[in-house]
């Protein structure tokens, strides 16, 4: 990941991928699939602004459903106000940046341990959770949106054409418009991670201490990068708000910031493919498994987690990795041993 | 007077709440520097312990000063052996671990007992404050968080146990070195911290019944007490308590109990930037 995005053929694939699927999805896929994938989109989104701060600026947030809740709050609130919802979506990028800035600054320059990181992001999304269930009451209204505690708030518009208050996205449009979100996510964290800036991050995840005697502002670096994580997540959740048109307390659950860790543990640490994949493949399986009806998703996410952690704590995408790596070199020193035994041979092995 | 008698001592018990909510807790991050995230459901635990052993016909207090330690004690060693131990080294790693054992707890007692609040009556009724109706239990409360401090004091300062522990504490591999066994020094101190959470939960119950969500109500309050108190277990569970009971239980009388966490939030935040390992880690350097 540390050489540079634009000479890895990976990212043009990933590009290409996500093109095809914007430009031919629609026209081949059935319009239930096209809503189910839809939602994929949107937590893809939400996972890789965990799989950045993570994987490429070594924070490890527990609390990232905070800004997720944030962004979805800040659009429903401001759509209903203002009646279209371009600057609803910025402003849903901005303000949990804002936040995560703002928070940033007290751990990261409090220099707080990885263990009261972790801590303080999981009490500030639940006190966030707590003070979202607790705005039932009429008195809580801002401008002509209520907002409804544990009822959450309901008939969110859907993304119109910006400058066109009436022009609604069909679902078709809807999920290209995702898409194409995505791919800007993506494609702006990879070129944000080549970057000096990205360099430097990824020097301070290795050893923070040598990065700050070279003379790099550890404290500053890490805010900013929280904070561009934060405004990614808060993007997701106006996603998901404008997508479910409809948006309650739990997008600032406990769930929410975990699923997000699961995601991004699954598909591997240090990664971007990886998150998506995690996102596919979990939701999948947790679609499966909930069919079942045997199981709650808490036990099946816990047990995820569980055994993540203790039996594939690298990821799929570098263990993955990884193999195609030792299978490549074992190969090649096969061939080596057998163009050490029939030298009369050469050019002969696949 | 009669109404500052009645906030005073619920500022009291508000302190002894806390404590009682983290003693548990902050034993295992003292001993071993981890964040035991599943602490919610090991409450959640001692207090379904309570109230399924109590309709099942056994006396109140048995259940909750015998069974309750013990069967979260119990649980704790099982999950230190089974978990706990394979991560140590890897403190991301046990809180990610520990997480999900929170999830699979809830789930699990989802299925098992659903989704309902089940309760037992609050024992000992009230009292008269002048025109204020104080319950007695509260002073049990109160009682027992300064009987969890006062135990763990006399354990860690007086016993051949403590010692070992102390010396685990400041430096393992000499402890190590010198023929005690940390492995199993560890694994007892989850045990412990544990049943201490188990008692907790077990006392609580009564009060405000049991769910299995229930310990999402209380792990921030747990958390925040902990790492603002920092690694000193005694003096540092009952500064940070002390301060944020106060804190809390004052905004908490003024603009209702949400805002009260939020405060409690915010004081800890701005302390932390101040004093980044806690009160402890700064002032009170060398106290338990």
């Amino acid at each position: 990941m540390e050489k540079s995005a634009i000479r890895d053929p990976g990212f043009y694939l990933m590009i290409a991928i996500g093109l095809a699927a914007l430009f031919i999805g629609p026209l081949v896929v059935d319009m239930f699939t096209i809503m189910q994938v839809t939602q994929y989109v949107v937590l893809s989104v939400f996972a890789l602004s965990l799989g950045y701060i993570w994987g490429f600026g070594g924070i490890l947030s527990f609390g990232q459903a905070a800004f997720f809740g944030l962004g979805a709050y800040t659009f429903a609130v401001a759509s209903i106000n203002i009646g279209e919802t371009t600057i609803p979506l910025i402003l849903s990028f901005l303000l949990p940046a804002a936040f995560g800035a703002a928070l940033g600054y007290f751990m990261f320059y409090g220099k707080l341990s990885d263990v009261y990181l972790g801590v303080v992001t999981m009490v500030v999304t639940l006190i966030f959770w707590k003070l979202a269930n607790h705005t039932a009451g009429p008195e809580y209204v801002i401008g002509k949106a209520r907002l409804g505690g544990f009822n959450g708030i309901p008939s969110i518009p859907t993304l119109n054409i910006p400058g066109e208050p009436d022009a609604w996205l069909d679902p078709a449009q809807l999920f290209q418009v995702f898409m194409a979100i995505l791919i800007a996510v993506y494609v702006g964290l990879r070129l944000l991670i080549a970057s000096d800036f990205g360099r430097v991050s990824i020097g301070i995840r290795e050893n923070e201490t040598r990065a700050s005697l070279l003379g790099y502002d550890v404290r500053k670096h890490k805010v900013i990068v929280f904070s561009i994580g934060s405004g990614i997540a808060g993007l997701a959740g106006a996603m998901w708000a404008t997508y479910q048109s409809f948006i309650d307390p739990n997008a600032f659950g406990m769930e929410m910031s975990a699923k997000a860790l699961v995601w991004v543990m699954a598909g591997g640490v240090g990664t971007l493919v990886g998150p998506i994949l995690g996102v596919i493949l979990l939701q999948w399986l947790t679609l499966k498994l909930g069919m079942m009806e045997l199981l709650n998703s808490f036990v099946v996410l816990g047990a995820i987690m569980m055994a993540l952690v203790l039996a594939l704590p690298k990821g799929m995408v570098p263990t993955l990795r990884g193999w195609a790596l030792t299978g490549w070199t074992l190969a090649r020193r096969g061939r080596g041993a057998a163009r050490a035994k029939k030298p009369g041979e050469e050019g002969g092995a696949g | 007077m009669d109404y500052f008698i009645v906030v005073a001592l619920e500022m009291v018990r508000a302190v002894a709440w806390l404590v009682l909510l983290s003693a548990g807790l902050a034993i295992i991050f003292g001993m071993m520097r981890v964040i035991n995230f599943a602490h919610g459901e090991f409450l959640m635990l001692g207090g379904y312990t309570v109230v399924t052993s109590t309709h099942a016909g056994v006396n109140e207090a048995v259940a909750i000063l015998i069974l309750a330690p013990l069967s979260v004690g119990l649980f704790g060693i099982i999950v230190e052996r089974l978990v706990i131990r394979r991560l140590y080294g890897r403190i991301l790693d046990s809180l990610l671990a520990t997480w999900g054992l929170s999830m699979l707890m809830i789930g699990g007692v989802t299925l098992i007992f659903g989704n309902t609040v089940e309760g037992i009556a609050s024992p000992f009724g009230g009292m008269a404050i002048g025109a204020y109706q104080v319950p007695i239990y509260n002073f049990v409360l109160i009682g027992f968080a300064a009987l969890v401090l006062f135990g763990v004091w006399v354990v860690l300062k007086f016993t051949r146990a403590g010692l070992i522990a102390r010396a685990t504490m400041q430096n393992p591999a000499m402890a190590e070195a010198l023929g005690v066994r940390t492995s199993w020094v560890y694994m007892a101190t989850f045990g412990i911290g544990s049943g201490v959470t188990g008692l907790a939960g077990g006392l609580i119950a009564p009060v405000t019944g049991v769910v299995p969500t229930m310990g999402v109500n209380f792990v921030g309050q747990a958390f925040i007490t902990v790492i603002t108190g920092g690694a000193a277990v005694i003096t540092g569970t009952l500064s940070s308590a002390t301060l944020l009971g106060t804190i809390s239980q004052a905004t908490t009388f003024l603009a209702g109990p949400v805002y009260g966490d939020a405060a409690l939030l915010l004081v800890a935040l701005v302390l932390l930037r101040l004093l980044p390992q806690g009160i402890t880690g700064r002032i009170f350097k060398r106290s338990l």
